[in-house]
This record gives C-alpha cells, sequence and structure tokens, in this order.
C-alpha cells in the first residue's frame, strides 16, 4: 500500500506544533485577561435600579452624609441600604410630584420595600464586616471607589479575593489618618476628608488623599508613610500575622 | 507443567533476521486473528472494571466523599492507600527505561516497552485518587501555582504540594518518553498495515518519521536527555510520596527511613507486576523467544533484591519503636502486632518478607507458575504494607478516647477494583494497537548478536551457568550461515 500522507504533510504537523505551543499560552491568557476584565468583575458597569439614584447628587452637590442613609456602618456587619422612609424624610417635601420618583411613593403607600439592585455583592461564604474597618480609619472610597462622583452606581473595585489580600497582607500600605485633624477618632476622620474634599476642592487634599477621593489609590509604597501606617497598625492593634488567614473572612 | 525452558545468556533465543523479528511482533497488531478468546475475555473483565470504576466516581461526586469509610481520625484510608500502591507499580518502568538504558543493559529492550506502558497506566490510576479524595476535583487546578484572582498559592511548604510537581512531572516525562520510543516502531508499523485505517492511524502516530539518518541521530539525543531526565525520577516520586507520611507526627509515619524503603518496595511491586503481566503475555503470544528465561530470571533477582530492603525497612520500624523508647510509637507497634488489624501485618510480613525469599533458588526462579504466584503475592503485599502504614496507624491516636476502627464500605473496594479494571482494560488495548514490544531496538540487539558484538555475544564460556545446552547457543551463527 502507498504511504497516504505526502511530504507535504510535514508543513501541516509544524504548524499544528507551532499551532499548540502558542496556541495553549493564547489560551490561558485569554482567560486570565477576561476573569480580570469588567466583563466578569463588573467594575465601571452601572447598574440600573428602579429609581435611577444618583450619588453624585445626593452625596457630593447636597453635601448628605453617607451614614444619613448608610446608617449601620460604624456599627452593624452590614452598612444598611435605607428604608423608603429614610427616602421620604425628603421626598415628601420637595420633588413630591417628580415621575422619576413614582416607584419610592408607591412603596411608600403599599408599604413595600423598593427592590435595589446590589452593587456590591459578597459571595456567602465571605464575611465581611463594615464596622471594624471604619473604626480603623479606612475610607468608603478605598473599597466602593468615587461614590459622590457616581451618578449610577458602580462597582468601583474589582472584589476579587487577590484585591481583599492586597491590604490584608500589607494594612500598613493602605491604613491612613488625616493630620490635619488629630483629634478626631479615626472613624470620623473617614467622613471628615468629604468635607475637607467638599470645602477646598482637590486643593484642600494632599497626593493620597486626592487618589483616594478620586478611587485610583492602591497602597503606598512610600517609605515614610508606611513607617506611619505601621505606626496605626500598632496602634489599633491589627495583627498582621493573623490578617491573611483563611479564617479571618471565611468562617 | 510445560518442559522447563532452558536459561542462559542468549537474548534472542530462535533464529530471527529482521523480517522475522519485525513480524513477530507486529502481528499482534496486524494480525486481528491472533487475539483469541482469552483476549475478549480479560478485556471485557478490565471493561466491566472501568464500568465499575465509572459508577463508583459518578456516585461519589453525587454524593460526596461520606461513601467511602474514611472519618476522623482516619481520614486517609483506601484512596491514599490505593494512590501509593499505584504509584509505586508504575516504578518498574522507569527504572527499566531510564536507568538500565544509561547502564547500557540491552536484556531491557524487549521489556522495556511494556513496561513503560504499565507505569503509564499506572500513574493515571494513582492519579484519580487524591484527585477525588479531595472532594471538590473539579477545583483540582488549584494545586498548580498559577497567578490567580485569589491571590492564593498553594502551600509549597507541603508535602502533599511536592507530590503534585513529583506525580504531574512523572506522568509527562514517562508520556513523552513512552510515545517517543513508539514513533519508530509507528512508523514501521504503518509501512506493514495493509488496511487503510491502521495506515492513517500510525502514519498520524509517526508524525512522519522516514528512519533517516538526521532523524535517528536526533531520535538518540532526545532519548538520552529524556532518559537522563526520568532516572531522577525513580527516586524522587516515591521518596516525596514518603515525605506525606514522614514529615508528619503520626506515629508509624514518622520514620526517617521512610524514603528508601518505600522506592525499594515500590520497585518491588512494578516488577512483581510487570512479571504477573509479562509471564501470560509471552506464553499466549509467542514471545518466548524475546522475552526468554534470562529476562525473568533477572527480573526475579531485582525482586529478591528490592523485597530485602523492603524487609529491612520493616525491620527497622521495628527497632525505631524500641530503640526511641517513644510511648507512642511503641504502642503502635504492639497494636501492629496484636491489636484488630493483626492480620494484616502477618499477611505482610508472609507476603514481603517470607515468601520473596523462593526467589533465592534458581529453580524456583525457572518455575514460571511459582514465579507468577510470587509475583501475585508480592502485590497483595505491598499493598497490605500501605494499608498498614496508612489507615492502621491512623487508627491508634495521642488520645486512646479517639481511637476509631476504620472500615472500609463496598464504595472503597468498587473504587480500588474499578481501577484494576481499567488498568487491564488498558493493557489488553496495548497489546492489541500498540508494538508490545520495542521492534527496532530489538532489530538493534540483534545486529549487535549477528555482528559478535563482545556486549552481548552469547559466550559459553562467560556464561554463569556452565552447563547451557550446547545447541541452544549457536542459534544466530546458524542464521549468519544462512
Amino acid at each position: 500500500m502507498a504511504q497516504i500522507f505526502k511530504p507535504s504533510a510535514n508543513h501541516i504537523t509544524t504548524a499544528a506544533l507551532y499551532g499548540v505551543v502558542l496556541g495553549v499560552p493564547t489560551v490561558w491568557l485569554a482567560i486570565a485577561a477576561l476573569s480580570r476584565s469588567p466583563a466578569n468583575t463588573k467594575v465601571n458597569v452601572p447598574i440600573n435600579q428602579p429609581v435611577p439614584f444618583s450619588h453624585q447628587h445626593h452625596a457630593w452637590e447636597l453635601g448628605i452624609d453617607c451614614r444619613y442613609c448608610h446608617a449601620n456602618v460604624e456599627k452593624s456587619s452590614y452598612a444598611g441600604v435605607p428604608s423608603t422612609e429614610t427616602c421620604m424624610s425628603c421626598h415628601s417635601q420637595i420633588w413630591k410630584n417628580s415621575p422619576l420618583l413614582e416607584p419610592v411613593r408607591q412603596s411608600y403607600e403599599t408599604g413595600t420595600p423598593l427592590k435595589w439592585n446590589l452593587v456590591n455583592q459578597l459571595p456567602h461564604f465571605v464575611h465581611f464586616n463594615h464596622s471594624i474597618h471604619v473604626a480603623r480609619g479606612i475610607n468608603c472610597n478605598t473599597c466602593h471607589g468615587p461614590v459622590q462622583h457616581m451618578h449610577i452606581t458602580y462597582k468601583g473595585n474589582p472584589f476579587q479575593m487577590k484585591w481583599c489580600l492586597e491590604c490584608h497582607r500589607a494594612p500598613d500600605r493602605h491604613i491612613y489618618k488625616d493630620e490635619s485633624r488629630p483629634d478626631l477618632e479615626p472613624r470620623q476622620q473617614v467622613f471628615n476628608l468629604y468635607w475637607k474634599y467638599q470645602k477646598d476642592g482637590l486643593k484642600g487634599l494632599n497626593l493620597r488623599e486626592r487618589s483616594l477621593m478620586v478611587g485610583t489609590f492602591d497602597g503606598t509604597n512610600d517609605g515614610k508613610e508606611r513607617a506611619k501606617g505601621k505606626e496605626l497598625v500598632k496602634y489599633y492593634g491589627i495583627k498582621v500575622q493573623q490578617l491573611a488567614d483563611c479564617s479571618v473572612c471565611h468562617y | 507443567m510445560a518442559k522447563q525452558e532452558v536459561l542462559n545468556d542468549v537474548l534472542i533465543t530462535k533464529p530471527h533476521n529482521y523480517e522475522s523479528l519485525e513480524d513477530s511482533i507486529g502481528r499482534l497488531i496486524l494480525k486481528p486473528q491472533l487475539h483469541k478468546k482469552a483476549w475478549w475475555i480479560f478485556f471485557l473483565v478490565g471493561l466491566a472494571g472501568t464500568g465499575m470504576l465509572g459508577i463508583s466516581i459518578t456516585w461519589l461526586l453525587y454524593q460526596g466523599i461520606g461513601i467511602w469509610g474514611n472519618n476522623v481520625p482516619v481520614s486517609w484510608a483506601f484512596d491514599i492507600v490505593n494512590f501509593v500502591w499505584w504509584i509505586g507499580i508504575g516504578h518498574a518502568g522507569t527504572l527499566i527505561s531510564a536507568i538500565l538504558l544509561l547502564f547500557k543493559q540491552q536484556w531491557r529492550n524487549s521489556i522495556n516497552r511494556f513496561a513503560e506502558a504499565m507505569t503509564i497506566f499506572a500513574v493515571m490510576c494513582a492519579g484519580m485518587y487524591p484527585l477525588l479524595h479531595t472532594g471538590r476535583p473539579w477545583n483540582a487546578y488549584w494545586l498548580f501555582p498559577y497567578p490567580n484572582i485569589l491571590g492564593m498559592l498553594p502551600q509549597f511548604r507541603s508535602a502533599l504540594e511536592w507530590d503534585v510537581f513529583a506525580v504531574s512531572t512523572y506522568f509527562t516525562i514517562s508520556l513523552v518518553f513512552w510515545f517517543m520510543g513508539l514513533i519508530p516502531d509507528f512508523a514501521s508499523m504503518r509501512d506493514r498495515s495493509t488496511n487503510k485505517f491502521g495506515k492513517v492511524a500510525f502514519a498520524l502516530l509517526s508524525m512522519g518519521w522516514r528512519g533517516s539518518n538526521q532523524h535517528w541521530h536526533r531520535y538518540e539525543q532526545a532519548n538520552l536527555l529524556l532518559a537522563g531526565l526520568s532516572t531522577p525520577l525513580v527516586l524522587s516520586v516515591h521518596t516525596i510520596v514518603s515525605y506525606d507520611f514522614a514529615i508528619s507526627i503520626v506515629p508509624g509515619w514518622n520514620v526517617t527511613v521512610f524514603p528508601p524503603y518505600f522506592v525499594a518496595g515500590a520497585v518491588f511491586a512494578g516488577f512483581a507486576m510487570v512479571l504477573n503481566f509479562l509471564i501470560p503475555v509471552r506464553a499466549f503470544y509467542g514471545l518466548k523467544d524475546l522475552i526468554t528465561m534470562r529476562h525473568i530470571d533477572w527480573m526475579c533477582k531485582i525482586m529478591l533484591a528490592t523485597g530485602l530492603i523492603v524487609l529491612y525497612g520493616y525491620i527497622l520500624e521495628v527497632f525505631y519503636a524500641v530503640y526511641s523508647a517513644n510511648f507512642y510509637e511503641y504502642k503502635l507497634l504492639m497494636d501492629r502486632f496484636q491489636g484488630p488489624y493483626a492480620w494484616s501485618y502477618w499477611l505482610l510480613i508472609l507476603c514481603n518478607g517470607v515468601i520473596p525469599q523462593l526467589m533465592w533458588s534458581q529453580k524456583m526462579r525457572q518455575n514460571l507458575i511459582v514465579v507468577w504466584g510470587v509475583s501475585a503475592v508480592v502485590g497483595l503485599g505491598m499493598w497490605l504494607e500501605r494499608f498498614v502504614i496508612i489507615p492502621v496507624s491512623l487508627t491508634n491516636n495521642y488520645l486512646p478516647s479517639s481511637n476509631k476502627m476504620y472500615i472500609p464500605t463496598f464504595w472503597d473496594f468498587a473504587m480500588f477494583f474499578g481501577t484494576m479494571g481499567f488498568f487491564l482494560m488498558l493493557m489488553m488495548l496495548f497489546i492489541r494497537f500498540l508494538p508490545a514490544i520495542n521492534v527496532f531496538e530489538m532489530k538493534d540487539l540483534l545486529h549487535k548478536v549477528l555482528n559478535n558484538d563482545s556486549k552481548v555475544e552469547p559466550n559459553a564460556e562467560r556464561t554463569p551457568y556452565g552447563n547451557a545446552p550446547k545447541e541452544a547457543l549457536p542459534t544466530v551463527e546458524k542464521e549468519v550461515a544462512k
């Protein structure tokens, strides 16, 4: 029986070998890129809500404190989504007839809560506590991004475990205290930054605070800053050795 | 029993030329009628076992590892026992294909292909167990260090992680080595095939091999490199497997002799398995002239030597328990001697310590029934060894209140026999579809014999058995005279 494959078939083999050598890393990198991209993480992807609530309008233009609506953030693991009554505390007086607010009024009349779509979700096997982070002076924007500039709220950070661990492995790179008001407790200082920002704009903030406020801060590598961070870590009694243990978040 | 076969230093005991050599191996593939009823029986038994394996894995994935007998304190049981046992089986193949190659032992030529196939199939069986043991095999890729969104790497200080690398390296290199060795044979099968399907299949597998000078040059280089790479694996894989136990603090596991003792045990069990398969195969398929009594004799001797190392390990375990004056070690030793699992310990000593001593006698080594029986017993003994070490040590805790018996369930056995069936099925398919003996290396050997290469020339004076019948020796010379 004659040979089936001609010598030219060798080129197919060569091409196949190159295909494997180049193809496998390509697929690999594509998967890696996709899992980190907004397509998967939903970072910067605005989520539609029953009412087009704007943080930009309420928190920045009107200057309402975060805690007015997210009332439990200092005391509880869950920051809390405001009840309809919280909305109505103002909107029974202003924009009473706005068609955009119709779902709020309906919810108030029927006693059925509004179904907000969660923007920042964690899997159920992860336990996150807002109060402990606020009490250590972690600014809201560190995790949530520049909320005060969001029209329709979106996720500011990917909330992947690697991202959490960046801080939990080296808290001194992230932990911070505003030195212009040494009298403030850390958790008051969290919100102080907004007042500074409101008052003088970006000019009143140092570089680190600016990047925090616009949501680009991802840890400092500056030696002096880190030394201060270490002092704070010590002051708060944070046990860095255990901070990245599995059981800190998965319990 | 059939007439006893002659034992001499002739590695090819029938007059052969290159053509007849290729034919006697190639016909196993090219002539289906050669595979009689027995092949089908063994294949179907293997297939049934594979089915059972499939069912038990499906049920395991559906129900979770609670269907096994493992429970605290015995969290490592059949799954790990079988893993270690199967990994051990593979070691003979690597020893034959790598170390014996580097030492230029030409007698390996007729058995290496077979032993390497066993290595690969055994590692496939072995690999299933730790993956399923994790309970979430779909997350198995977490075992590898890749830059991930968890920001986590595996625990590099754990012997279990070293195991991942040891076993996956072992499998990859064995597979590449085996496949590469098959390429020239695939090419000759391609040229001999008369049906279209076989021709296309072998043509694809041989990857354009033409046997040119350049091809052979590259082949030899690559072969040497791979042999060099696999040689440390013979020692390292089972050493690392033994670390899983040796670096822990469990009484009965924390023993420094484990690495060499495990490696010797692996080669011991591996050669036993090779003999178990080769003895029937050479008889059924008329390969007695290529896999001679000399091969079997040498394999028996390797088995005996490694068996003695293993026996030394058993003695040292006893010595260690007594001499260390460690209460818990001593308690465990007494438990092995007379506890609820004492039967397994004494059966192990019988299988691995006592019965293999038959191999001291040349008469026994030439009696194929005895050799086959001893090999089977060694296979059982090596399994019992892992059973005695792994679950039995765990039943005996530091805290007496935590002691608990381990009783395997139906699914433990189903999966174990399932992997055996899977192995048998793969071996049967291997014999049917791939050249079971390395044709071109046998030709090389024949060439050396025909050209009176002094290294392999049958020389009556140098034979340790001077009584080899004269007429058995000059068979190849007759061939030359023709």
